[in-house]
């Protein structure tokens, strides 16, 4: 497990988190890059199915944040 | 917070950003000025300089960094901070050392060494002036310690260790030895208050609340237990829900609050603790240690401000604050020229942007017959019609300068990204978002015959709209574009590994083309506005956004639920200036009246209320016989008022020598006070309890202005005001002052002991217990005033009726507290006075007329576009399971009785898609953000192994 790098699907609300994210950019902060984001307008779009089809599909994680 | 407004500011075609410059002269007369500008040398052409920030790199010259108030470097070639608008560089010329290396580095070429200070000339009708405040720099207040001791910071110097972007990027640490503090004492009223040390005699308003904001900011950012101490005379938290953050914390966060004026600060040497000596209300002296000590510095007007007055003829007070009319408090001494913010006076920030917008508001009426001239406007050409078309995806990658290509590996990116289906033509370039590349785009869009749109760059949250734009000018339609976002989400988080960036940029161009690929025309629905406004209620606010509506142009219905105008100031005599209130309502009332816009409804009451921002349809009751109208209208000012609270505590029910603070007025104007020995006025009745845990702001100053009429009518009179913390915030200090010289004699009770009355035939008697003595006094009134607080108007059944939000208080609640202070979270409805909150007549005006601001912006449109990012809903595979109806935070998707279907209104949705996202059968889809729109992406990516 040494070597496990995860595979993490963000959905991130357009208006806080996906902001939050920019501005971890703007601030130069680092983390580690096993994170894609898609943007939504809101977190309550996330669709549970959106979540269920990211696992299905083989990812190892997913983040919901608003 | 003030990001996206400068952003805002920086795209808005019609406000021309002139920066580094100052105001030379301005002759003329309102509705014609001329302004002469002197415009100082930057050095670097703003028009062409893109932000990228290499030749700040590259610069070896040193400066010290001010906005970080020292506590880190710059360099020569700066920008004051990461969201500048504009976002251009300067070269401080002070600085510079005239190497030459910034104008090698500089890939856009903006590098000007031979700027010269210019001076331009600009014709307006109207001036507002807004030069803001400085903190007082407390260099010379020796006792304290500043510039001495390193861990003695201000509180402009505090906020910037805390902030993200400040000098230890967050981390709350001490200066001297960038350790986390174990302890941190706030000092209040350094600058502020103080007529002995620096002649400052006013309160700047906003200290108290910012020292408890940095405190408990402070506790959450630090790892292990922190002391806060506020070393405080009163706490002044006397704004909307202020003394709710107050209570939290003092209760729940432990944050002290010590009543004590701080007279030393010491630093322990050898640790670079500080260490403070303080008398307690005891009159004992008292010393504590902390690690870190911040002064929170008052709000003072800049020199630059004061010249800028001399310079125009405008007229200052006594600390330099613009003098103001109470009942015009936004208009300078000088006709046509107006001003907002703290050089009207000490504010917060939603009280300067209310002021904002009310300078707005009277700036543009004396312009509005020329509203609609000199100004710029899109023009779009007709759509392509990309119908039955197979996607055929343009990708734009962009290098930000070095910001991405010098971490990602562009080139790379853009091969994947021709190898993607359906790309067939793919670009890189050195600035993306610069006015020669949206050209280039444009061109490339016609000649490859692109239908899809994906650039890979920065962060859709500042770009989209601008490319979206681009789309737009050369036909293709706004909605078949598509951001991946290199920068801000990798090259900048993932600097130290290149691969790993490369990689994800990757990634991401593929979710994006992904995406492009799923992506339809939209089209956004465009309504009409109804140019008329309606204001409910027909007090000092109303009357004032009915009235500056109507100057703008526009017709306004101004409702009154009683059968004359004028509300609770009918009541009232003087404002604590002296400025007669009756006098001043009459006007307004007679000026309302002869108003050709305004058509007034007394008696009048809101019974129905339909429709949509810029298509309200609301039903009255009008008159002694509740005859029924119908209005049809595009905005809403709420203007309801508040009543004073009729007390049920000391008495006041059962003796008429009990009264309140508007009934003392009554008598003073009436009877005179020549009767009057001793009076004593009870503070934070109804207020500040457990009923009502909110300050009523106005009740302080309503008490001094009683008892220095008091004194000026009768000297022998004593007056004692008994008080739980003296709030007279802003310029209302100096009354404060005034009534002390006079020998009214103020006595502070604590919450839990407040004082004891009881009544008999002769004399009242008021039993308190005397902070300093420690010992209970007794005193003999012949009249005592309670300082009842205030109560907001019943609006139960409008609110009701119009689904506005109140809060547990019954005061309405404003989109956002400090960026949209007079707008309801509804489109087209604005708030406006003491339905807002307590306030004070002349901030009452100014509010009335930002909201008039804010209406006229909404009704200045004859229509407005909807986004298309909306919910529809498909009725034929709908089982109105109402999960829709159930989740929308807006209660947007109704279920319509008769047709039997979900409805959703597109007009008033707010496209977050919370509804498409709850749908179990998928019959809603948000445009622009469709399930295959959302989860093409996640296919695209886990199919690439990511």
């Amino acid at each position: 497990m040494a070597d496990f790098e995860p595979k993490i699907v963000a959905f991130l609300c357009n208006w806080c988190a996906y902001a939050g994210a920019d501005l971890a950019g703007v601030s130069r902060l680092q983390y580690p890059s096993n994170l894609r984001t898609v943007r939504v307008m809101c977190s309550g779009r996330v669709d549970p199915v959106f979540i269920v089809k990211a696992f299905k599909q083989g990812c190892d994680g997913v983040l919901v944040s608003g | 917070m003030i990001s996206p407004k400068l952003v805002e500011v920086g795209r808005h075609l019609n406000i021309n950003l002139v920066t580094n410059s100052e105001v030379k002269s301005i002759e003329g007369e309102p509705g014609n000025f001329e302004v002469t500008l002197t415009n100082n040398p930057r050095f670097i052409d703003p028009d062409i300089c893109t932000g990228c920030g290499d030749c700040a790199r590259h610069c070896p010259a040193s400066a010290v960094n001010q906005i970080n108030k020292g506590m880190s470097d710059q360099k020569a070639t700066y920008i004051e901070y990461a969201q500048a608008v504009p976002l251009a560089f300067a070269i401080d010329a002070n600085v510079c050392i005239g190497c030459g290396l910034c104008e090698n580095t500089c890939l856009a070429k903006a590098i000007r060494y031979d700027d010269k200070i210019r001076e331009t000339k600009v014709t307006v009708g109207s001036v507002i002036l807004s030069p803001g405040t400085e903190g007082f720099d407390p260099s010379d207040l020796d006792y304290l310690g500043y510039g001495k001791f390193p861990n003695v910071v201000t509180s402009e110097g505090f906020e910037r260790i805390l902030s993200a972007g400040g000098p230890y990027f967050g981390h709350v640490m001490r200066p001297l030895d960038r350790e986390e503090p174990k302890s941190i004492a706030w000092l209040q009223c350094v600058g502020s208050r103080d007529t002995n040390r620096c002649g400052n005699g006013y309160c700047s308003s906003v200290c108290c609340m910012y020292a408890t904001k940095e405190a408990m900011i402070a506790k959450e950012h630090i790892h292990g237990d922190l002391d806060c101490a506020v070393f405080n005379m009163d706490m002044r938290t006397v704004g909307k829900d202020y003394e709710k953050y107050f209570l939290r914390a003092r209760d729940k966060e432990g944050i002290r609050f010590v009543k004590a004026r701080v007279h030393t600060v010491n630093e322990i040497p050898e640790t670079g603790d500080l260490k403070i000596r303080f008398a307690d209300e005891d009159g004992e002296i008292k010393e504590e240690i902390f690690s870190m000590v911040v002064l929170s510095v008052g709000l003072t007007i800049p020199d630059s401000a004061v010249q800028l007055a001399k310079r125009l003829d405008i007229d200052l007070d006594q600390y330099n604050f613009a003098k103001s009319d109470p009942f015009a408090p936004v208009e300078t001494s000088r006709e046509g020229i107006f001003t907002c913010g703290v050089f009207q006076g000490p504010k917060d920030i939603p009280g300067s942007v209310t002021e904002a917008s009310a300078a707005a508001c009277l700036a543009g009426a004396d312009l509005s017959e020329s509203r609609g001239e000199d100004i710029q406007t899109y023009e779009v050409p007709a759509e392509i019609d990309i119908e039955g078309q197979e996607p055929r995806i343009g990708v734009f990658v962009c290098n930000c300068g070095i910001n991405i290509g010098g971490i990602v590996d562009v080139p790379a990116v853009q091969e994947y990204a021709g190898n993607l289906p359906n790309v067939v033509f793919t670009d890189s370039n050195l600035f993306t978002c610069s006015q020669d590349t949206q050209e280039k785009i444009k061109e490339k869009i016609k000649e490859q015959n692109l239908n899809r749109v994906v650039v890979a760059s920065c962060s859709p949250k500042t770009h989209e709209p601008m490319f979206m734009e681009t789309l737009e000018a050369c036909g293709l339609n706004r909605y078949l574009f598509e951001m991946a976002n290199i920068r801000n989400q990798d090259s900048w988080i993932h600097s130290k590994s290149p691969d790993l960036a490369t990689q994800k940029a990757k990634d991401l161009v593929r979710m994006a083309v992904a995406r492009a690929g799923t992506l339809k025309p939209l089209k956004e629905k465009v309504i009409r506005v109804n140019q008329q406004g309606l204001v409910i209620g027909g007090g000092i606010s109303g009357m004032n956004a009915a009235l500056n509506l109507a100057k703008q142009g526009f017709k306004v219905i101004l409702i009154e639920k009683e059968p004359i105008l004028g509300g609770f100031a009918l009541k009232l005599h003087h404002t604590i200036e002296g400025a007669d209130v009756r006098e001043y309502v009459k006007k307004l009332i007679s000026e309302v009246q002869a108003h050709e816009n305004v058509e007034i409804l007394t008696d009048a009451v809101v019974t129905g209320f339909g429709g949509y921002k810029g298509n309200f349809k609301t039903e009255l009751a009008v008159g002694p016989n509740k005859e029924k109208r119908k209005i049809d209208h595009g905005a809403i000012i709420v203007a309801t008022g508040a009543d004073e609270y009729q007390p049920k505590e000391y008495h006041y029910e059962d003796d008429d020598r009990i009264v309140t603070q508007v009934g003392l007025a009554d008598i003073l104007e009436d009877k005179g006070a020549s009767d009057f020995k001793t009076v004593v006025m009870i503070q934070c009745v109804g207020s500040r309890n457990e009923e009502m845990q909110e300050c009523s702001r106005i009740c302080c100053q309503n008490a001094v202005k009683n008892a220095l009429h008091i004194k000026r009518l009768n000297p022998e009179a004593q007056v004692f005001v008994l008080y739980r913390d003296i709030r007279t915030y802003g310029l209302l200090e100096d009354y404060y002052t005034e009534a002390r010289e006079k020998g009214v004699i103020f006595m502070r009770f604590e919450d839990d002991s407040p004082p004891d009355v009881t009544t008999s035939s002769g004399h009242i008697t008021v039993k308190t217990k005397d902070h300093i003595l420690k010992r209970d006094v007794e005193i003999s009134a012949d009249l005592v005033a309670l300082s009842a607080g205030m109560r907001a108007a019943d609006t139960k059944e409008l609110s009701g009726i119009m689904k506005l939000n109140a809060n547990p208080e019954g005061y309405f609640i404003e989109a956002h507290v400090k960026l949209r202070p007079v707008d309801m979270p509804g489109e087209g409805i604005f708030l406006c006075g003491t339905a807002h909150g307590p306030k004070l007549i002349s901030e009452a005006i100014s509010q009335a007329q930002a909201a008039a601001s804010r209406a006229t912006t909404f009704l200045a449109r004859p229509e407005i576009k909807l986004s298309a990012i909306a919910a529809k809903v498909d009725t034929d595979h709908c089982v109105k399971c109402l999960s829709c109806v159930r989740t929308c935070p807006f209660d947007v998707p109704v279920f319509n009785t008769e047709k039997k279907v979900i409805e959703i209104d597109e007009a008033i949705c707010h496209g977050c898609g919370a509804c498409a996202g709850i749908c179990p059968r998928q019959t809603i889809q948000l445009g622009f953000y469709e399930d295959d729109q959302i989860e093409c992406k996640i296919d695209a990516l886990l199919a690439g192994g990511m």
